[in-house]
This record gives structure tokens, C-alpha cells and sequence, in this order.
């Protein structure tokens, strides 16, 4: 059995409320010192006020491959976003 | 650079017209600037090429630390012995970002440091001379990191996308690096006579090494050219080299120093400085194994993963035990 530490994941919210955002990963032996050393590499400058650390193997990613299937379907629907609608000026702020 | 002739293929890039459809589609998406991300289909030769350019780049910052490491115990002041602490804790996390980036490629962090360690991968040339004085921590934050600097930047717009987010992040902090240097010689060039001439002894044994990290003149390489069809070096070894000739050589000026090149010139012309020719002979030799430090340097790295080789194991082993003891106790 290898004894090379496990991958895990790094994410970090930083100060002004936005979600945890990943920044990197890193080796660890098990989680608290995945978090420790998640302290150590990726919060030397004030970077953040939470940290995530989820194990690499443990995330499920969706393939490259399905990029067609997956996002093109959005590209045709411009009426979800706002400034589809044309809204006359008369009307007011909105 | 800390990167230094990173062997492709060997091969001359193929034309658009001699690739399979998927190489074809590859290439236009880097020839696009669109990132290539991990699961993404590859040609072999561009994971091979990147694993040996990131592994190398990343085993540099790790060497790196020992040259400055050693002066960590000997820093003039508390406030300077913190910040070179800092320094040196900030390449250990370079290295890690790019180990990462490395793992990315299918590459485990236990093969690389195998490498590193049986001599097989190479680190750069430049931490294979030793720090004799303090003023060599002022030359090395400020031309070894300026000259990192200079290769890294554009390295941020590499076409491999967790590279060049790695790059993102190291460029972030190598500002601090250069000018933590730049201040420890400001400060020694307006001290004493004694101070002065330890400032000038540095950059007279770094300024070489330092014009040498950019690697030999690689216009006709067929690495080279391979490397810069994919994007993952952006510019030649020249044009870098000559681009930190030209910003360093004012900052030595304003220090009161010499550069210790008898043909240094401005050429109006070219708009740069010309300089003298650059010992090759010497940084192949480095390059080998048979500069001052290399057998110190990697006598330290195995030293340190041996000796704390029951230290990993020891965590491993209370990772392995404690869900189990967890679940006894409750």
C-alpha cells in the first residue's frame, strides 16, 4: 500500500462574504491536518476567513466530453437574462 | 530559468495539415488561448514536456530553500529574521502549488520527489553556489527573483490552466521577494566602506549565475519550438535575458554598484544594454552536478526525507486508526 498522503482540495471564503472558492490542493494525512496545512499555504496574506478541505477522490466531476449535452442548451435561452425585455423608459426605474 | 532547456519531443512542430483530427482540434483551441484543462484530450508529448517543465520548476523552489535557509539563524536583525522566514516559507508553498499542478498530469508527488532525489530531474543551476555573506540574500531576492520574475510572468498566460493559475498566485508573492533583496542592498550600499564593498562582492558572484538561469541562447532548439507552439514558454531565452539586463543594470546604478562586465554598454540603437559573452562551459557543468553545491544540496534533500520518514508514517498510521478507534468509542 503506498503511504503517500491523500490529495484534498482546498477552498477559502474570503472576507467580504462571498462563497468558499477553491484556491488550490494539497497532501495531508486526514483532515484537521489538511486544514492545518491549508492555513499554512493558503492564507499567508489575509487571503481568507474559512476554510474547506474536501478529499480529491471524493469529488465527482462532470467530463469534458458532455460539454455539448451539458451547456449548449443555456446558449438559445437569452430571454433568461434580463436585458432580453425591452422596458420603455416611461415606465420607470426597474 | 527555473526551468531550464526543458527537453519536448525533439521533434520539429507538425503543421495543422500532419495531425490527426484530434492534435488538429488541440492545437486550435491553444492556438485560440483557450486553456487546456486537465481531463482534456492531450497529445503524450505535451503531458511529457509539461510534467518535466512544472516537476523542474517546482524541485527549483524547494532546492531553493537551502541556499537562503541558511542565513535564516544569521539575519542581522529580528525584523529581518522574520521576514526571510517568511521568504523561505513562501517557496515551499510555490513548490507545493506546482507539485499540484504537476499531479494534474497523472504524475504522483512521491514519482517526482523520486526523481529529484535519484538526480534523474533537474532543478536550476543557480542554487548550486553558496551564500557566503548576508548581502548574498539581498542578491538573490533581487536578481534571482527578478530573473524568476521575468519567466514567470508570462508564464501566468501558459496554455495549461492549472499551471498557469499556479503561476498566478507565485507571481503574487515573488513581488515581495525581489524587493525584501533590493531593500537588504539599499541598505548596505549606504552603510559602512566595509558594508558596501559585501554588497558589490555579492552581485559580483551573482550577476553570472544569475544571466546564466535564462538558459542558453535557444533560438534554433527544437524544444524550444515545440514548447512555444504550445504556449507553454512564451518567449526565448534571449529576449528574457536581454529584457533583465535592461531593467536590472539602472537598479545596480542607483545602488552605487558595478556590474562586472567590462563590456557592458547602452546601445542606443537596440534600445537595451549589450554584454559580454556568458560561460557556458561553467553552467554545464553546474547543470551536471559539478557546481560548488550540487552534492551539498542533494545530500540535504535526502536527509531530510529520510529523517522524517517516520514522521509521515507515523501520521499515516493515526489517519489509518482513528475513524476506527472513533467508532469503538462510541
Amino acid at each position: 500500500m503506498s503511504n503517500e498522503w491523500p490529495l484534498w482540495e482546498v477552498f477559502i471564503r474570503g472576507q467580504h462574504g462571498l462563497s468558499h472558492r477553491h484556491v488550490g490542493s494539497l497532501h495531508a494525512p486526514d483532515a484537521q491536518l489538511a486544514i492545518k496545512n491549508a492555513r499554512d499555504v493558503y492564507t499567508r496574506r489575509n487571503e481568507g476567513v474559512s476554510i474547506w478541505v474536501v478529499k480529491a477522490s471524493d469529488i465527482a466531476a462532470s467530463s469534458p466530453g458532455h460539454k455539448g449535452p451539458l451547456f449548449e442548451p443555456s446558449n438559445s435561452k437569452v430571454y433568461r437574462h434580463p436585458t432580453f425585455f425591452d422596458i420603455p423608459d416611461e415606465a420607470g426605474r426597474m | 530559468m527555473y526551468a531550464q532547456e526543458v527537453k519536448s519531443t525533439g521533434a520539429a512542430p507538425k503543421s495543422l495539415a500532419d495531425m490527426s483530427a484530434e492534435e488538429r482540434a488541440f492545437q486550435e483551441r491553444i492556438d485560440a488561448d483557450i486553456k487546456i484543462e486537465p481531463k482534456d484530450f492531450m497529445p503524450e508529448g505535451y503531458r511529457k514536456t509539461l510534467i518535466r517543465q512544472i516537476s523542474q520548476h517546482a524541485h527549483s523552489e524547494i532546492v531553493g530553500q537551502l541556499p537562503e535557509g541558511n542565513w535564516i539563524t544569521r539575519a542581522p536583525t529580528l525584523e529581518r529574521k522574520m521576514i526571510l522566514l517568511a521568504k523561505v516559507q513562501d517557496e515551499a508553498g510555490h513548490g507545493l502549488y506546482l507539485y499540484c499542478a504537476a499531479e494534474t498530469l497523472g504524475v504522483s508527488r512521491d514519482e517526482m520527489t523520486e526523481q529529484l532525489l535519484s538526480g534523474k530531474a533537474k532543478y536550476s543551476s543557480i542554487f548550486n553556489y553558496p551564500t557566503l555573506t548576508w548581502a548574498d540574500i539581498g542578491a538573490i531576492g533581487w536578481l534571482v527573483d527578478g530573473a524568476a520574475i521575468m519567466n514567470q510572468v508570462p508564464l501566468q498566460r501558459c496554455s495549461y490552466g492549472p499551471y498557469a493559475r499556479a503561476m498566478v498566485r507565485i507571481c503574487k508573492e515573488e513581488s515581495f521577494h525581489q524587493r525584501q533583496g533590493y531593500a537588504i542592498m539599499m541598505k548596505l550600499a549606504r552603510g559602512t566602506d566595509a558594508q558596501r564593498e559585501m554588497a558589490q562582492d555579492a552581485l559580483d558572484r551573482w550577476w553570472w549565475p544569475s544571466l546564466m538561469m535564462f538558459g542558453p541562447s535557444d533560438g534554433d532548439s527544437v524544444h524550444s519550438a515545440q514548447s512555444m507552439a504550445w504556449k507553454i514558454k512564451q518567449n526565448s531565452n534571449d529576449e528574457l535575458r536581454q529584457k533583465f539586463v535592461n531593467e536590472t543594470v539602472p537598479q545596480a546604478e542607483y545602488l552605487g554598484l558595478k556590474v562586472p562586465d567590462p563590456d557592458l554598454r547602452w546601445n542606443e540603437a537596440k534600445q537595451g544594454y549589450d554584454f559580454g559573452p556568458i560561460d557556458w562551459n561553467e553552467f554545464h557543468e553546474v547543470l551536471k552536478g559539478n557546481g560548488p553545491c550540487n552534492a551539498e544540496r542533494m545530500a540535504a534533500r535526502r536527509k531530510a526525507w529520510e529523517d522524517g520518514r517516520w514522521f509521515r508514517d507515523g501520521l499515516t498510521a493515526h489517519a489509518r486508526k482513528a475513524p476506527a478507534r472513533k467508532m469503538a468509542a462510541e
